[in-house]
């Protein structure tokens, strides 16, 4: 996945740029250690990204291209560093800080180049740095996505996704953030920030928008390549493996999910046939390792088993519908959260009726959970319609419909609301 | 490196702490402190009066205005700080979690700047 490029492979900015894409994390890692800083590294790294865009071309791809783009991009940064220590001396009440500029960085690119990823994702994941923060520059440093392609894909302006990165960064530097693995007792809380980002941001990009929008794929693709960086970086960890076999078994249904104009097709009504059996196979095999591991149970490798499933029934009819119970059953132990309920609740409908578990989501109600959460409503919806209340199923459709936010999901509901003044009145 | 550990606690309910409370906690601040102390991370460090104490002062167009009070009213209250040194925030921040106010309170992490 991450080898050079072949001899064959044609020399133009788009094969560059891929190659830039895949090599970018790990060398902005190794920089970022050489120059023990930030944002020099960064410039170093896109100095060298322009280099190699004129330089390519006429000499082909180099034989090692991290090496070569880390390489060019330490003596980019050496010649900065001089311009400025120049700079400095001529005007010296501008000093700052020259004494702990050094410019004797290790001569050989030494191995721990897989540490230095690692220590990377750890710097960007820091618990330290907010939420938004750690997600915009995971995706920028390790996956080297542009600011602009992050800003878009977060519906933010490209200046606040750039004064967002930057505050980060000072963050880091001033605070002194470090760049480092984490210590043993604090790796199970950091990897869980970690896998925190990881599922954001492949969440970001699995929500549906209307129309075909790239970026969002990119988003869910680059959360597998996060993921499975982690997993050959820290491997053995049921936690990672059960975030990958749920980021895959999600990813394996992409093509299913959406009619051509952008409209959601609901799990059972989805074409089994579109679905990527490649990426079922593989994340069935993680989550039943993950499940038959002596490891603490982790909340992603249950809700992995969920959708493991779902992808495995031949036809709706056929789901494993108290196996899915269960399971939220555990979930529900691990992590009591209102969103869970209200799927444990949904589950409940399949194996014991619409009734029970209406009085599972009315007691949610009751308790205020999830009061503006569109889903609840509509849940109620479908169970109240199943039921032939079809009254107040048009009561909470239509309650649903007033919190709905993105448009493919109003459309389904406003379908699901048309259809049920379809069926002729029962009473 | 050092940076500023700064205590905050709801005050209404640490003046509810009862003696026995206020033993154990003036038990385990002892130990903490005496804990970064032997360590090397330890600076300074205080308790503060309450705010009922405080006085805020302020020079507006040359005019010195003083009122009663902390400037801003909150939930929780400065209480004290520690000022400590430690090699990278992770360390910091272990040091914080430390601190006994960190169970009822928050401890707030602030590099110190410096300049040269």
């Amino acid at each position: 996945m991450d080898s050079a490029p072949s001899r064959l492979t044609p020399v133009t900015a788009r094969t560059i740029e891929q190659v830039f894409r895949t090599e970018a994390g790990r060398a902005l890692a190794t920089l970022i250690r050489l120059l023990n800083d930030f944002d020099l590294a960064e410039d170093a790294l896109q100095e060298a990204f322009a280099a190699a865009l004129q330089q390519w071309p006429s000499h082909g791809f180099p034989a090692n291209p991290r090496a070569w783009l880390v390489q060019v991009g330490r003596h980019r940064a050496i010649d900065q560093l001089r311009r400025q220590q120049n700079f400095e001396r001529k005007l010296p009440w501008l000093v700052i800080d020259a004494a702990a500029i050094t410019l004797d960085f290790p001569a050989e690119d030494e191995p721990p180049v897989a540490d230095d990823l690692l220590r990377l994702i750890f710097t960007c994941c820091h618990p330290a740095l907010n939420l938004e923060a750690r997600v915009a520059l995971t995706l920028r440093a390790v996956c080297g996505l542009t600011t602009e392609s992050i800003a878009r894909a977060f519906l933010v302006s490209n200046e606040t996704m750039a004064q967002r990165l930057v505050r980060a960064k000072q963050k880091i530097r001033i605070a002194k953030i470090p760049y480092e693995t984490p210590a043993t007792d604090q790796l199970d809380a950091r990897i869980d920030d970690v896998l925190a980002v990881i599922y954001l941001v492949f969440s970001e990009g699995y929500a549906v928008t209307t129309g075909e929008d790239l970026i969002r794929e990119d988003l869910c693709t680059e959360a597998i390549r996060l993921a499975r960086h982690l997993i050959s970086l820290i491997p053995g960890r049921t936690d990672s493996q059960g975030l990958l076999a749920l980021l895959l078994l999600h990813d394996a249904r992409r093509a299913a999910r959406t009619t051509n104009s952008g409209d959601i097709v609901l799990l059972e009504d989805q074409d089994r046939t579109l679905w990527n059996q490649l990426l079922i196979a593989e994340g069935v095999a993680l989550v039943e390792a993950a499940l038959h591991s002596p490891q603490r149970i982790s909340w992603y490798a249950v809700q992995a088993a969920i959708a493991a499933l779902h992808v495995q029934a031949p036809q709706p009819a056929l789901t494993d519908w108290p196996q899915i119970v269960g399971l939220y059953e555990v979930l529900l132990r691990l992590q009591p959260t209102p969103v869970v309920e209200l799927n444990h609740a949904v589950a409940v409908s399949m194996v014991d009726g619409p009734a029970t578990a209406l009085n599972l989501i009315e007691a949610l109600a009751a308790r205020g959970g999830l009061s503006d959460y569109h889903l609840l409503p509509a849940a109620r919806a479908d169970l109240l319609r199943r039921l032939d209340r079809h009254a107040e199923a048009r009561d909470a459709y239509l309650q649903a419909l007033a919190l709905v936010k993105l448009a493919p999901e109003r459309r389904l509901l406003a379908r699901r609301l048309a259809a049920l003044d379809e069926i002729p009145r029962a009473n | 490196m050092q940076y500023l550990l700064l205590i905050y606690e709801n005050e209404a309910q640490a003046a509810n702490r009862g003696q026995a409370g206020m033993a154990t906690m003036m038990t385990e601040y002892r130990a903490f402190t005496q804990g970064i102390i032997q360590g090397g991370q330890f600076k300074a460090g205080d308790a503060l009066q309450s705010t009922n104490t405080a006085t805020t002062v302020k020079v507006r167009d040359g005019r010195t205005l003083t009122t009663d009070g902390p400037f801003a009213e909150t939930r929780e209250q400065l209480g004290g700080y520690y000022l400590i040194e430690a090699k990278d925030l992770d360390e910091a921040m272990v040091i914080a979690a430390r601190v006994p106010t960190a169970k009822y309170g928050s401890i707030e992490v602030r590099p110190v700047m410096v300049f040269n």
